[in-house]
């Protein structure tokens, strides 16, 4: 019977969508820090302005970043979709899902980004100005190493979330293990497959957070 | 080396209130190589004043001049490089906690973009001075408050400060390490020269180090100048409490209707000594020659950084003439005389 059940599953499909989950992953990460860390850095400083304009361009980008995070992914991704062909050309594939990946994970990571800038001792940004510390020499010098647990923390969070988002995009030809659940468990009524992608899919999860956490506690000095 | 003009400092309120007036029309003036101290209770806007001395509080009104370089009248760029040159440290000591302390002391040398080599030969300098050969490659969660404090003393001299500022340095400390803290502050102001202004809420620590003192309630300075005389003749009664907290005097009237042993005639008597003068037998060798005899209720002896003092209360028992004439005696041998009762 379990052979019976072994033997019906396509382990070179099984290897080929995780290939691609982990390439839809690393690359929409990898996006996400580029695009959410710089965002979460804005929106801390501009949060602690007392600048009228300052606080507007504050409150709107805030707004922005809500909008995005209160759409639900599987919704964002089809909506976005004439604007993943002008970027990427397509719409399908690896590559037209990672612009929506970015999209909902960007802001949902500079507001963790944002949050663990707060964390960091007002007292050491006062001590880092008394010493005439440009704002640039504060947030690379004093904030992101005084705060690097909690953006690495935060970016597992992000990475796990990432991982949810991807097998949800085989919903719309996206790919990956999520697309290979479907297609076999889903549509083909062969549960095994489906059962082995999900077995994959919380290795991949775990993997995430066992390094994310063994970072963490490599920066932590406190 | 620091000149404060008529700062003033709001807080503004909300909507239509007032805002609360931190600082009222102080008026400052620091002598360079001089050890100042800021004396208040929390709130008195002592703190609010440290930090109009490198603008990390930005008055309202007023000027501040720090080595004769107007603070308030420059850019960003230029008001950063003049911080570098004003040393600061911190009660809760500030200091990076994912650095080491080899790496924090190195932080303002690094941020005016020091060469390599000259960082390291400044840092393991500092690292000398303060004396944490020991701990260089140590996190600030491995180290004492003590050791904190001292690592928070390198980092504002690396850059050669004309000034440090000090913000309730030893408030978190034990009295122990707050001795040895105050010692190496006053060593780096001898060494160094460079002009220390601290802020506190113990006498003990203007005692210990200061030369002049400022007693500020209210947002205003209600008393300023050196700290024998402020410490023996407070005159407001802000800075009577502080001295009667630490010198545990207490209420003087009560001695005033003490009967317990009183003769015919007795006298309660406050003396103060001021000077050398402390050590010396003055008391017995003027009250035996007069035939009086002496019980002492209540002192102090003491010194304010290298000036010795006393305050003692005395009664004396004797004729109605020796008490008087004894009382000129002290008076011409140098000590204070008031008669109590």
């Amino acid at each position: 019977m379990f052979a019976e059940l072994w033997n019906e599953i396509s382990w070179s499909e099984v290897s080929k969508a995780s290939t691609e989950t982990l390439s839809m992953l690393g690359f929409s990460v990898l996006f996400t820090l580029l695009l959410g860390l710089p965002l979460g850095i804005f929106l801390y400083l501009t949060s602690r302005s007392k600048a009228v304009w300052v606080q507007i361009i504050h409150n709107v980008l805030s707004v922005v970043v809500n909008i995005l995070r209160s759409v639900p992914f599987i919704i964002l991704m089809i909506a976005i979709i004439p604007l993943t062909k002008t970027l990427v050309g397509t719409s399908i594939g690896i590559k037209g899902t990672i612009p929506a990946l970015v999209l909902a994970a960007a802001p949902f990571f500079a507001r963790l980004v944002e949050t663990s800038l707060r964390e960091v001792d007002r007292g050491v940004i006062e001590a880092a100005q008394a010493m005439g510390a440009s704002t640039w020499q504060i947030v690379r010098k004093v904030l992101l190493p005084e705060a690097m647990p909690g953006l690495i923390a935060g970016l597992t969070i992000t990475a796990v979330t990432l991982v949810s988002y991807t097998a949800m995009s085989g919903f719309v030809g996206g790919g990956g293990l999520g697309d290979l659940a479907i297609r076999y468990g889903y549509l083909r009524y062969e549960a095994t497959v489906m059962v082995v992608a999900i077995i994959v899919l919380v290795l991949m999860v775990q993997a995430l957070q066992w390094i994310g956490d063994a970072f963490v506690k490599r920066y932590t000095r406190k | 080396m620091i000149e404060i003009r008529q700062l003033s400092k709001r807080y503004p309120g909300k909507g239509k209130t007032e805002g609360l007036l931190a600082l009222d029309r102080i008026d400052l003036h620091i002598e360079a190589g001089e050890i100042y101290g800021i004396i208040g209770h929390s709130g008195a806007g002592k703190s609010t004043l440290l930090r109009t001395m490198n603008l990390l509080e930005r008055p309202t009104e007023g000027s501040i001049q720090v080595a004769g370089i107007e603070l308030t009248q420059l850019n960003k760029k230029e008001l950063q490089q003049q911080r570098s040159k004003i040393g600061m440290i911190f009660q809760h000591f500030n200091l990076l906690s994912s650095a080491t302390v080899y790496d924090n002391i190195a932080f303002p040398l690094q941020l005016v973009n020091t060469p390599k080599h000259k960082v390291d030969a400044k840092v393991n300098e500092l690292i000398r001075l303060v004396g944490l050969e020991a701990h260089r490659d140590k996190y600030p969660a491995q180290l004492s408050g003590g050791q904190k404090q001292r690592v928070g003393i390198a980092r504002a001299l690396a850059n050669d400060p004309k000034v440090l500022l000090c913000d309730e340095a030893t408030s978190a400390l034990d009295p122990q390490t707050t001795q040895s803290i105050l010692s190496l502050l006053l060593q780096i102001n001898k060494q160094f020269g460079i002009t220390i202004v601290l802020i506190t809420h113990e006498m003990h620590v203007i005692q210990t180090i200061c030369d002049r003192v400022a007693v500020i309630h209210g947002g205003r300075i209600v008393e300023q100048g050196k700290v024998v005389d402020v410490f023996l003749k407070p005159s407001h009664a802000v800075t009577q409490e502080f001295i009667m907290e630490e010198n545990h005097l207490g209420d003087l009237s009560s001695w005033v209707s003490f009967k317990n042993g009183q003769g015919v005639h007795s006298r309660i008597m406050k003396i103060h000594y001021l000077g050398e003068v402390t050590y010396e037998p003055i008391l017995h060798r003027v009250l035996s020659a007069a035939g009086i005899e002496f019980a002492i209720l209540q002192g102090t002896i003491s010194r304010m950084k290298d000036v010795p003092y006393g305050q003692l209360i005395i009664r004396m028992d004797g004729k109605e003439e020796a008490l008087r004439h004894a009382a000129v005696a002290l008076a011409e041998q140098g000590l204070e005389v008031e008669v109590l009762a």
